[in-house]
């Protein structure tokens, strides 16, 4: 190293300036490949998709809620149905997910003692870290036959399982991002509502959480992005069922497990195989724009806060 | 309000967080319980040693674990260099401009991305563009950029805990700017980018959604020769032993017995993390 150091000094500068923007130019064709690759991700997936709508039209394939690809005297393609089963289980795991992360995220910020907390944290993150196969396993023969015996159905493989493992899986985001702006709510503002007589739970209430909302909206976007794109979890849980879907009790089919069932079995370069790739796209557009909005949201709020 | 009445309220509200609370770490030990208890019986040393044998009815998951090691590998050798060199761009060399801006918007995006999404884009270019077919390579690769954002982020948080009077001293020296981030950055910041990757790849070695149409198969009586090869992985194993054998009800202490060997996998790169972690931090205080 020494010996570099001193070589290094009798360089020339126009070597060692040289030399040193090479590098800076390295790091930067580094940097800008996180672009390319979204836009590669974003490109590649159109392309693959524009095939498809040779044969089927985008509105029939966006408004249509029959999908059936291998019927053998008229195929249809149309993805209502797995559009309206995603949003199902998504937004059914958001209305459990989010009272109970709010709960959580309150009782860490501001009634947990800050040893409780310290071993709290790391429980709720390892929910992160169980992969989402075993997540599912777990909905396949447990949680399906507990949902079975409630509801005097045959397997318990339906919407509701799905949305209750959704939940917990988004459940480590929720508490995360939301007790990160519960306690960037400026101790100013709890003070003042304590000063003036408010428990610690009007407080809480209606003080730091509506001073939070922005950081706690982002949060809840993130989650629903995750729960959106989840693949694993709802495919083997909630029964893959194609029809439209009129309850919570219903075995639904959603775009994630729709290309996960079919994609194995698909012949290579058929309009039912680019039409795959036509709901990845969908998917695609639909989660960024969730983390586009949650991005926006937070962004907002960090520079208000500064 | 009465005072009694506030009293009254802010214990009944205290109680529905406790209760918030209770739920979630009931969950976390049902799901831990369920798996190790039921996975138990089935994990000896020869379920971790031995190749499937009886149309996977019997034997072990040797292949399968194999599998997941190999692509993860493929996986580290793609998104760990890659994701330093990008947090050391975006930390040390890039200025707030609209360029940046954009570059780390479109690394947050990537996190967003669906990992069925990265499975589709995988069989498109790996698979099909650049003919790996399905295959360790083209697996490993898709879980790669998959995990690429994650590394990012990670190395880039290890390299801002680096004080600015580190890179500004060897500066003063008349060090070039490489000189002063490879001497007096990058030995004091390896550690926590290392430590921090290390998550990432746990939780792809525990992905399925990317590794279905890239190159993981159903069942193969053999462990793979080069990374040309389809794979047996264990979450993809897990899935086909749950909902795809021929005879569930015979697959599934395999299947809870897979279950064990993945989440242990998993948790245990996570628990290592948190030890090393812990202790560069002791050793940073003193």
């Amino acid at each position: 190293m020494k010996s570099q150091a001193r070589n290094d000094r009798h360089d020339s500068g126009r070597a060692r300036r040289i030399r040193e923007s090479a590098i800076r130019g390295f790091f930067f064709l580094n940097g800008i490949a996180a672009v390319l690759i979204l836009a590669g991700i974003f490109l590649l997936l159109a392309t693959s998709a524009v095939p498809a709508f040779r044969e089927v039209r985008i509105g029939e394939f966006l408004t249509s809620a029959i999908w059936d690809p291998t019927s053998p005297t008229k195929p249809f393609y149309g993805i209502l149905s797995q559009i309206a089963s995603t949003l199902l289980v998504t937004v059914t795991a958001m209305l459990i997910a989010v009272p109970v992360g709010l709960g959580v995220a309150g009782y860490l910020s501001d009634v947990a003692h800050w040893r409780v907390r310290e071993i709290v944290k790391p429980v709720v993150e390892i929910l992160a870290a169980i992969p989402s196969v075993v997540v599912g396993f777990l909905g396949l023969v447990l949680l399906g036959p507990a949902l079975a015996k409630l509801t005097g159905q045959s397997n318990g493989l339906n919407a509701l399982n799905g949305s209750i493992l959704l939940a917990i899986m988004s459940l480590p985001t929720i508490v995360s991002i939301s007790e990160d702006s519960l306690n960037a709510v400026p101790v100013t503002y709890s003070e003042a509502s304590l000063a003036l007589g408010g428990s610690r739970w009007q407080t809480l209430i209606r003080v730091k959480i509506p001073a939070a909302l922005s950081g706690i909206i982002a949060a809840v976007m993130l989650g629903m992005g995750r729960a959106i794109g989840e693949t694993m979890t709802v495919l083997m849980a909630t029964g893959n069922a194609r029809a439209f879907p009129h309850g919570l009790l219903d075995s639904v089919r959603t775009m994630t497990s729709n290309i996960a069932v079919e994609l194995g079995e698909v012949p290579y370069f058929t309009t039912h195989y680019y039409a795959l790739f036509a709901i990845g796209l969908v998917l695609f557009v639909m989660t960024f724009a969730v983390n586009m909005i949650a991005d926006v949201v937070l962004r907002k709020y960090q520079e208000r806060e500064r | 309000m009465s005072a009694k009445r506030k009293a009254v309220a802010e214990f009944l509200g205290f109680t529905l967080l406790r209760i918030a609370l209770v739920l979630v770490l009931a969950a976390i030990v049902i799901l831990l319980w369920d798996i190790v208890r039921k996975g138990g019986g089935t994990l000896t040393w020869a379920f971790v040693s031995q190749l499937p044998r009886r149309g996977m009815t019997e034997g072990g998951i040797l292949p399968a674990i194999l599998g997941t090691v190999l692509v993860t590998a493929v996986t580290a050798f793609l998104a760990i260099p890659m994701g330093m060199f990008t947090a050391i761009y975006l930390n040390e060399y890039a200025r707030p401009s609209r360029l940046t801006r954009i570059i780390r918007l479109a690394i947050r995006n990537l996190s967003g991305v669906p990992s069925i999404v990265y499975g589709l884009f995988g069989v498109i270019l790996f698979v099909n563009l650049m003919k790996f077919g399905t295959s360790i390579l083209s697996a490993g690769l898709t879980l790669g950029l998959m995990t690429l954002p994650w590394t990012i982020t990670a190395s880039e948080e290890a390299l801002k805990t680096i004080p600015n009077s580190y890179r500004e001293g060897s500066l003063a020296l008349g060090a070039t700017k490489w000189q002063a981030i490879r001497t007096n950055v990058l030995p004091y910041a390896l550690p926590g980018m290392l430590t921090g990757t290390v998550l990432g790849l746990a939780r792809a070695a525990g992905e399925t959604a990317p590794i279905m149409f890239t190159g993981a198969a159903f069942s193969l009586p053999f462990l793979p020769h080069s990374i040309k090869d389809p794979f047996m992985a264990l979450p993809y194993h897990l899935y086909i032993m749950a909902t795809q054998h021929h005879d569930l009800a015979k697959a599934r202490p395999l299947a809870y017995g897979t279950a064990l060997v993945l989440l242990l996998l998993v948790l245990g790169m996570n628990t290592v993390v948190a030890v090393v972690r812990a202790r560069l931090r002791r050793k940073r205080r003193s």
